[in-house]
């Protein structure tokens, strides 16, 4: 009995003492790099940091992803290392930021364009902004008054809690609200079935549910593609950015996490996650 | 002597095989270790059992709690007043539509799955052979089983483009897709319930019909639906709390716009429900603001149906059971 317990304290005392060893012998290179912000950036963050963490075994990168305005409020604060935003900073958090000594600087990682979409037979092809606007306020409920044939428009949006609501709300209506006869769909993929469908339907995807079944309308004159959202030509788009406190030292480990949307893994995680990247390998 | 020597001998190896020759008398460890072990099952079994009373307490005080800034925020004329449901931006917090929404659907799916419900759970205790329906019912309660997301693709994949291209309608997410749906899912707790209740009624009050010359179809409409009538409406109330609660079937299906349908008739329109419309807008708000609270005043309000629906159904219960203590 007296020897089984001295083993397990034994046992005990080596595991522990090995658990010390291997704490400072990492303490002493392995990094930490924070990421917090926006929900749409984050799942661009996830998988930049599974990438890099892979490739860079000594980093650690955690990802919180919450919102746009916690994660400026993070980087001013010097909670995190980079602070991942689906909207510019605004003027306020800048000043608070330089009144912390901290210097805000941008890198946008990738482009986020909505696509408008309607069922494959509509022979409307092309709408301007203003139109686009007519429809989801309720001035404008038939197709026959764009052109098309007489069919009732059923327009869609996503729920009111996505991100995707958000920028078109905001670029298209000038946040006005919607008409009470606008149904809400949970997802793109819902987007994508609601539409391809439902012949008078128009609604609003990322483009990466762009395919046959739905038809991609002319926005303003400009079709949206892979060039168009990344030039901004397509009206309806916005850039993603990631914010560090000045521009990183080139060359460290964070400068090269901040950069890894210029390789080609970093584009395939962008395109993965359904966003326009800025690079084209 | 050495007879009974040897008899002992034999009878103490047996009873050491059996175990018998154990002392009776437990040992002050075992018997404390006992009392402790009794006393501490019954303190865990009870605290379990207070735990579950507690939980369901604890989510009507925070739900009221939460609920509460906006009950005294004096928006409560524009709640149960306005059909503008502008949360996000306007702030105006109409949830007419809202009860307008869950209101047609509610009814309708109570209305189709009491009939059809009802019909089955006849047709179960009293018309098919006895060996068919052991085979009938656990496939009728398996359609209780499946998850109200599968529905709600089912719903949204096939129901809906069906509606659009067959019967010609704009939207194929509307009024009478997410009714039709809704009761497909109550239509299982109708009939099980139901078809209880039936099956109580016994055989002498059916055979005694039958012995004043009664036709199968008198008994059954004349005698053992009104003995039983009390477990059918019970069993109609409970397949209506399942419409009601139901949200990730009615989110999919309805099309979630928040208006109320004109005309009134026009089952072709889609619509909002309350439990769609904290589902869809819970996560985007801020926590702490009006709509955060205004959100809380619907759960609560559907908190109340359900629990009143909850109290009349077990009173209806309770009778049918009273009546079947006192009949047998």
């Amino acid at each position: 009995m007296m020897r089984k317990l001295q083993m397990v304290a034994m046992a005990l005392l080596v595991t522990a003492a090995a658990g010390v060893a291997t704490a400072e012998s990492e303490g002493e290179q392995r990094q930490q790099i924070q990421i917090e912000g926006s929900n749409t950036v984050g799942p661009i963050m996830r998988g930049f940091a599974e990438a890099f963490m892979e490739a860079n075994p000594n980093v650690n990168v955690t990802v919180k992803a919450t919102g746009s305005g916690d994660g400026a409020a993070a980087l001013v604060d010097g909670r995190c290392d980079v602070a991942a935003m689906s909207r510019f900073m605004r003027m306020s958090e800048f000043l608070k930021a330089l009144e912390n000594d901290v210097m805000p600087v941008a890198h946008t990682i990738a482009m986020d364009g909505i696509c408008v979409v309607l069922h494959p037979s509509n022979p409307v092809g092309e709408l301007t902004m203003d139109q686009i606007k007519g429809i989801y306020t309720g001035d404008i409920t038939n197709w026959r008054q764009l052109g098309g044939v007489d069919m009732q428009i059923v327009p869609l949006s996503r729920d009111t809690n996505s991100g995707t609501y958000g920028v078109f709300s905001n670029i298209a209506l000038d946040d006005d609200r919607m008409s009470s006869g606008v149904e809400y769909v949970a997802s793109n993929q819902q987007m994508h079935q609601r539409v391809s469908s439902t012949q008078g339907a128009i609604g609003f995807v990322g483009v990466g549910f762009l395919d046959r079944e739905v038809k991609a309308v002319r926005l303003d004159g400009v079709l949206p593609n892979r060039r168009t959202i990344a030039t901004a030509e397509y009206p309806l788009v916005r850039a993603l950015y990631v914010w560090t406190n000045g521009y990183p030292k080139l060359g460290s480990m964070l400068h090269r996490f901040v950069a890894f949307y210029l390789t080609e893994a970093g584009q395939d995680i962008v395109e993965e996650k359904g966003f326009v990247p800025l690079t084209n390998y | 002597m050495p007879r009974n020597e040897l008899t002992m001998t034999e009878g103490s190896e047996s009873a050491a095989a059996a175990g018998f020759d154990r002392s009776l008398l437990l040992t002050p460890g075992r018997d404390l270790a006992g009392y402790l072990g009794r006393g501490i099952g019954w303190v865990l079994l009870t605290t379990v059992a207070c735990a579950s009373v507690m939980a369901v307490m604890l989510i009507f005080v925070f739900i009221f709690k939460e609920a509460w800034p906006f009950l005294t925020g004096g928006r409560v004329m524009e709640f149960f007043g306005s059909t503008a449901w502008y949360p996000a931006r306007d702030d105006e917090f109409g949830a007419l539509s809202l009860f307008a929404g869950s209101a047609y659907a509610t009814a309708g799916a109570t209305l189709i799955a009491g009939l059809l419900g009802v019909s089955a759970a006849v047709f179960l205790s009293d018309i098919v052979p006895f060996r068919i329906r052991q085979i009938l019912k656990p496939v009728v309660e398996i359609l209780a089983a499946i998850p109200s997301v599968a529905y709600g693709f089912f719903a949204l994949l096939v129901v809906a483009p069906w509606m659009q291209d067959t019967l010609g309608f704009t939207t194929g997410t509307n009024i009478l897709n997410v009714t039709v749906m809704l009761s497909i899912m109550a239509v299982p707790t109708v009939v099980s319930i139901a078809e209880d209740a039936l099956t109580a009624v016994g055989r002498n009050l059916r055979e005694g019909a039958y012995a004043m010359g009664c036709t199968r179809a008198e008994t059954l409409v004349k005698v053992v639906i009104p003995a039983a009538h009390s477990g059918i409406i019970a069993a109609v109330i409970l397949g209506m709390m399942r419409a009601i609660g139901e949200t990730m079937l009615v989110w999919m299906a309805s099309g979630n716009a928040a208006q109320v349908p004109s005309p009134w008739w026009d089952l072709s329109q889609s619509v909002r429900t309350v439990t769609a419309t904290i589902a869809g807008e819970m996560g985007e708000t801020e926590r702490g603001g009006v709509h955060y609270h205004a959100l809380f005043a619907l759960g609560l309000l559907l908190l109340t149906i359900t629990f009143g629906l909850n109290l009349v159904s077990e009173y209806f219960l309770r009778r049918t059971r009273r009546r079947q203590g006192t009949g047998g």
